[in-house]
């Protein structure tokens, strides 16, 4: 029993961590959210790493590590907010390496390790995925839909439509696409690696925002003391952690039955979903709050966080959407535990 | 990462398993004093099995486990639904504080009846007008002629009435700074006077008592850590102690939970979303409650201090079983109101789960300012 990273682990979220602080200060982000832009030069310095393929099998290019290793970078670029489409290309890569025939993984897996080729995925619901990100700058769309239906389709043969989002550190589109043929395995095996990796990046996001609450109220006076050391303000702070912690277990625990315990994956990952959709959203807000007047401020990085947190809750299901499935799996479970 | 168990653990976990599949003394019966009894009963089981005073150190005549073993040993004994023993207190306080700091003599003297059940522990640290604010008791003790004499009032004190020794803080020295001048004492709880009185809750039990103490006698001999030491003596061994009690707790939800699910399906609201929401809700509070026990397990065993995380249990228990009892409170409607329905119970005594062993509003004092470095209030 050890619920705690390997030092390998811990060297990569090291490296990603400082990484990411050096190419992504805060200028940085504000920058290319307020262009549109990703940043290109970071991005192609990550795939030279190899972080774009850390979980894709050796023999399709990638590092051959497992869903803990994505999720430890996926934390540390939500903590960055790093305006790179990292996400997206890692869900196509997660799709296709967990539900793809071997020739879908052949043609397309090389491709989203090396980043040259990138990849996304997009949830469709009545015909159309609404909600796509980077879909204008990938070669491959692999479309689940929440029948349990699939499709792998040529981003050349979709119909692909990018609109603005609140979040500007991510491109997003509409895509509507016929044909393209599906997946020759489980879409929840998909599915379930998807959430877990965007869970663990909400953890990241709200970690951040959760630190720059704290950093506020220890420095913020007000009637001659620290707002900090007011119980109003410092019980949302403890609150925040309570939050912060509790997806970041369920993340972990979540990535950790990917590789390990897959049969404990399906609870796990819609668990760490929903309760981080919540809790992303919950955590920005209230280190809004804390920050007062100024956090309510386009001046202000808090923004980002917290459109990031609450796109990240709306994309590869909502909240209410895993928790009606967590229902489904607790109500059966104690079916057979009482037969 | 790895939160499988290793052989040893797993053949730990299910020798215990096995063992209360056997051993499971059944509900508790009717009666306070019948179901102290029983616990008193159990306790003896336990230790005659050797599984009393499990964290202890095998010189005292516990079993040294591992902090593994522990959560191990409380997931399993919620998962039974097996009573608690009835010296709980002495063994995961009393015990340990003596094993701590007390003398040979005091280890000679005390240690055994904790585990056999022979002598029964209580606490008396809070009173009346001394509750989040320990420090600040006024219950007195003098020393005269070679003992202490005790004169104070303690309130919240479970199982006073059954009890042989009191861990008593009082205060030794009225001038030195409030957290200085307080002694931890155990005191004798076998004379006229110290006077027990009931009190009782909400529920109607009297689960805790008030403690009347007027010139109470106490030899110096029962005097543990030394004169002036008593604060840091009551509270340093208070965090390892309640390792493994998260695990414990989490699985002890995690009935509650069959049980809830159970109640929709039996009420016909298994396939109301607005339930099926609120019961999803709880399995995941109740799966992280556990995630985060074992978490800082872990953070336990690596640094030998508890993480972030490993101050979060308490707070999320309390809130998940209050919670929990509120949707079985609305999936039984009208029914709720009854008095002799055992959730009607639940929703009451769970009341207690956000003050009891330390406030929500105190436990996020402390997150606040030792996790997060939040400036101090005073």
């Amino acid at each position: 029993m050890n619920f705690d990273f390997t030092d390998d682990q811990q060297a990569i979220k090291r490296t990603a961590n400082e990484l990411l602080a050096a190419r992504f200060k805060s200028e940085r982000v504000r920058e290319l959210a307020e262009a549109e832009k990703y940043d290109e030069d970071a991005w192609k310095e990550m795939c030279e790493l190899g972080w774009a393929g850390i979980f894709i099998e050796e023999e399709h290019g990638g590092q051959g590590l497992g869903v803990v290793e994505l999720v430890i970078l996926m934390e540390e670029l939500g903590y960055a907010l790093a305006p790179v489409p990292f996400l997206s290309n890692a869900a196509a890569g997660l799709a296709l390496q967990f539900a793809g025939t071997d020739e879908q993984k052949e043609r397309w897996l090389p491709g989203i390790a090396s980043g040259e080729a990138r990849g996304t995925v997009g949830m469709v619901r009545d015909g159309e995925a609404r909600l796509v990100p980077d879909a204008d700058s990938a070669e491959v769309i692999v479309l689940i839909g929440f029948d349990g239906s699939t499709s792998v389709v040529e981003a050349g043969a979709a119909e692909i439509e990018p609109f603005e989002t609140m979040d500007r550190t991510r491109r997003f589109a509409h895509v509507r696409a016929d044909g393209g043929e599906p997946l020759g395995g489980d879409c929840f095996a998909a599915g379930d690696r998807i959430a877990t990796a965007l869970a663990a990046e909400t953890v990241g996001v709200a970690q951040k925002a959760m630190e720059m609450a704290v950093e506020y109220a220890r420095e913020r006076k007000q009637f001659g003391r620290p707002i900090g050391s007011y119980q109003a303000v410092s019980h949302r702070c403890a609150q925040m952690l309570l939050e912060v912690e509790g997806s970041r277990s369920g993340a972990y625990y979540a990535a950790w039955c990917a590789d390990s315990e897959p049969e404990s994956l399906p609870a796990a990952a819609s668990g760490a979903k929903a309760y981080s959709s919540d809790a992303g959203w919950r955590v920005c807000g209230s280190s809004l709050q804390v920050h007062g007047g100024i956090g309510f401020t386009w001046e202000h990085d808090l923004h980002f966080f917290l459109k990031r947190a609450k796109t990240n809750a709306m994309l590869f299901g909502s909240a209410r959407e895993h928790r009606e499935r967590v229902a489904s799996l607790a109500l059966a479970k104690s079916e057979t535990v009482a037969a | 990462m790895d939160l499988t168990l290793s052989p040893s653990e797993q053949s730990f976990r299910d020798e215990l398993r096995s063992w209360l599949a056997e051993n499971h003394p059944g509900d508790d019966p009717p009666g306070e004093d019948a179901a102290f009894d029983h616990r008193r009963k159990w306790q003896r089981q336990l230790y005659d099995a050797g599984y009393a005073g499990f964290s202890w150190p095998k010189e005292y005549g516990g079993r040294g486990a591992t902090l593994v073993e522990q959560a191990l040993f409380g997931e399993e004994m919620a998962r039974a639904r097996a009573p608690q023993p009835a010296n709980v207190l002495g063994m995961v306080m009393g015990g340990p504080v003596v094993i701590h700091h007390g003398t040979d003599e005091q280890k000679e003297r005390w240690l055994n009846p904790i585990l056999t059940g022979d002598e029964i522990w209580c606490q008396g640290f809070s009173e009346p007008d001394s509750g989040s604010d320990l420090a600040s008791l006024k219950t007195k003790a003098v020393k005269s002629n070679g003992e202490w004499v005790v004169t104070g009032q303690k309130v919240w004190t479970t199982f006073a009435h059954k009890s042989k020794w009191c861990m008593l803080v009082a205060r030794t020295d009225q001038d030195a700074p409030k957290h200085q001048g307080l002694t931890y004492f155990i005191m004798d709880m076998d004379q006229e006077a110290v006077q027990v009185r009931p009190l009782h809750q909400i529920t109607n039990e009297p689960e805790f008592n008030e403690l009347f103490i007027e010139e109470a006698r106490i030899p110096d001999e029962n005097v543990v850590g030394g004169v002036g030491n008593g604060w840091g003596v009551a509270i340093t061994t208070l965090m390892n102690e309640r390792a493994g009690l998260g695990a414990a707790s989490a699985a002890g939800m995690r009935m509650a939970l069959e049980d809830v699910t159970q109640l929709a399906r039996d009420r016909g609201v298994d396939e109301d979303p607005v339930i099926r929401q609120r019961i999803a809700q709880l399995a995941i509070e109740v799966e992280l409650l556990r995630l985060n026990s074992w978490r800082g397990l872990t953070q336990i065993m690596k640094r030998g201090v508890p993480g972030p995380e490993g101050s979060l249990p308490k707070w999320q228990w309390g809130e998940i079983h209050q919670t929990l009892t509120e949707l079985a409170a609305d999936i039984l409607g009208e029914d709720a109101a009854e008095w002799n329905n055992p959730w009607t119970y639940r929703l009451l005594r769970s009341r207690a789960n956000s003050i009891e062993g330390g406030t929500t509003e105190i436990l996020k004092n402390i997150i606040a300012e030792r996790v997060l470095g939040l400036p101090k209030l005073r």
